[in-house]
């Protein structure tokens, strides 16, 4: 179980739970990462799907160490959007959990300026919603 | 019969800025010129391929132009892969003409991006905030990436692995805009420099503000027939000597290898259709929607082994007088961006192939290649183009 934070009022976009991904959403709510392996390939995918990418079988559920690497990221300094807006400037990066598969992510709590590619980070969460969580990337100390 | 597939007219609408056309408009004013230049009587089209997302609210999909056009075709392609539509357009087209589903087909794009969005495509996000969001986008939309960062992420990726720099990049932007300086219609003509580039506003790290492309109305068109009837047309025809298209993902989530694109599948297959190698390449048209988009589709088409991307567009090969003149009409960088540019890929070959480019003229320009990049360099579809018959 990693760190929860309840946001008390959510303006950014909220996902949309449906039935092949809502445990992933309410694994998040309750400050745990998971991600689908093949049940017969052994295959690991992000985003969760009805079916493996590699063999098309089901996948099945299994729990990340919340860890991984910095595999790639961008500090966006220019955003209309708001909330994103008052934020500037944020990171967006992928990253690269240790479990194999890439995850776009937030890297927080941090000068931007010190986000480099490699570089070690645990997942946190954000309660966006009842039934969501929202993983967030802190570098690891 | 020769069913060889060729262009016979192309037409471009008012740009960069028409506040008096609607997107609609931009696909009739292109259609006109393009039947104009091509000489063909508009009852003889038999095909029609479109994309809508140009104009606003499903008013310019595929269905509804062929109506509004009142094109009675018997032939009709609407395929969607962003800015690289028209490339997977010219494929499924010169399979069709091939093929006999269609003679003669109409190609249309418009967009009136600039007059009624204003600029906040590249940065304005997409999504609304506080909005439930379903599909992949839900994945992605709380983190607040924009169009820009999306690619920015594969900039950063390239220069870590190959130690690509701004500089480099930067080197893409000033040579196209060598081009659009020879083009009265362009955005923005005045000479660039790389320190220019890199000292421009940081949008997204390690993209600049003039790694990124114009946001400009624009609408173009071309005609596609066969060899036979372009027999007895007006302008020289230009032949389609390969097309292939490919995909890799369409979120950029979904992105596995921020150092190439599906260019790398793409590219070999239209070379072999084509029967022609990189040496007999004249020029390029590649979809500049970033400087990092030219780079990444040069080394994944193999002008250049990957990751020497960087180093080779620094010699200036891309330049006005070198080696593979990249984007004559001054590209999306500096001329012309509506939204989905690769309409524009072929129009601009085709004048250059016709011999017709005037002061931005290629010498003895024989063959070109278009490479459209759609999405988060996620649909990269090739089409080259040849003056002579294959």
């Amino acid at each position: 179980m990693s760190e929860v934070t309840v946001s008390e009022e959510w303006t950014k976009p909220l996902p949309q739970p449906d039935d092949v991904n809502r445990p992933y959403w309410s694994a998040a709510a309750e400050g745990r990462l998971i991600i689908q392996e093949c049940r017969s390939c052994s295959h690991r995918q992000f985003y969760p799907r009805a079916l493996c990418t590699r063999c098309g079988d089901e996948p099945e559920w299994i729990g990340c160490t919340g860890r991984g690497t910095v595999h790639t990221f961008t500090v966006i300094r220019q955003m209309g959007m708001r909330p994103f807006r008052a934020e500037l400037p944020y990171v967006v990066a992928m990253i690269e959990l240790e479990e194999g598969p890439l995850i776009m992510g937030t890297v927080t709590d941090c000068d931007p300026e010190t986000v480099e590619i490699g570089a070690p980070v645990t997942v946190h969460f954000v309660r966006a919603a009842d039934d969501v969580g929202i993983p967030y990337w802190r570098l690891a100390t | 019969m020769d069913r060889t597939p060729v262009i016979v007219g192309t037409g471009l609408s008012d740009y960069p800025k028409a506040p008096h056309l609607d997107g609609v408009q931009h696909h009739v004013l292109a259609a006109q010129r393009a039947l104009a230049d091509s000489g063909v009587e508009k009852a003889t089209l038999d095909g029609y391929v479109g994309v809508g997302g140009g104009g606003g609210m499903m008013i310019d999909d595929a269905v509804t132009m062929a109506e509004y056009l009142r094109i009675d075709h018997r032939y009709i392609d609407g395929t969607m892969t962003g800015g690289s539509s028209f490339e997977f357009h010219v494929q499924h087209l010169a399979a069709a003409i091939r093929e006999g589903l269609c003679d003669t087909a109409l190609v249309t794009y418009g967009s009136d991006q600039l007059s009624r969005m204003g600029r906040m495509l590249g940065t304005g996000g997409f999504q609304r905030p506080g909005q439930r969001v379903s599909g992949p986008i839900q994945y992605e939309a709380p983190y607040g990436n924009s169009l820009v960062g999306a690619y920015a992420m594969h900039a950063k990726r390239h220069m870590h692995e190959f130690g690509t720099t701004s500089e480099q990049l930067a080197e893409i932007a000033v040579g196209v805009r060598e081009y659009a300086a020879l083009n009265p219609h362009a955005m923005y003509r005045d000479p660039i420099t790389v320190d220019d580039v890199v000292n421009s506003r940081m949008i997204a790290d390690p993209l600049h503000k003039l790694d990124c492309c114009a946001i400009t109305d624009g609408g173009g068109a071309f005609i596609m027939t066969t060899a036979e009837r372009a027999k007895d047309l007006p302008q020289p025809p230009v032949y389609v000597l390969g097309a292939a298209g490919a995909q890799t993902h369409w979120n950029v989530g979904q992105q596995t290898d921020f150092t190439t694109c599906a260019g790398a599948l793409a590219g070999p297959i239209a070379f072999e259709q084509a029967g022609v190698t990189h040496d007999d390449v004249d020029m390029l048209m590649f979809y500049d929607s970033f400087t990092i988009t030219c780079l990444i589709l040069l080394e994944s088409l193999g002008f250049v082994p990957k990751g020497a991307g960087g180093p080779f567009v620094a010699e200036g090969h891309l330049k006005r007088g070198g080696r593979w003149p990249l984007n004559t009409d001054g590209g999306g960088l500096s001329s012309c961006h509506p939204g989905m540019r690769g309409i524009f890929l072929i129009i601009e070959a085709v004048r250059q192939l016709r011999g017709q480019a005037g002061d931005a003229q290629v010498p003895d320009c024989r063959v070109a290649l278009c490479a459209g990049s759609g999405g988060w360099l996620s649909c990269i579809g090739v089409a080259i183009l040849g003056a002579d018959r294959p």
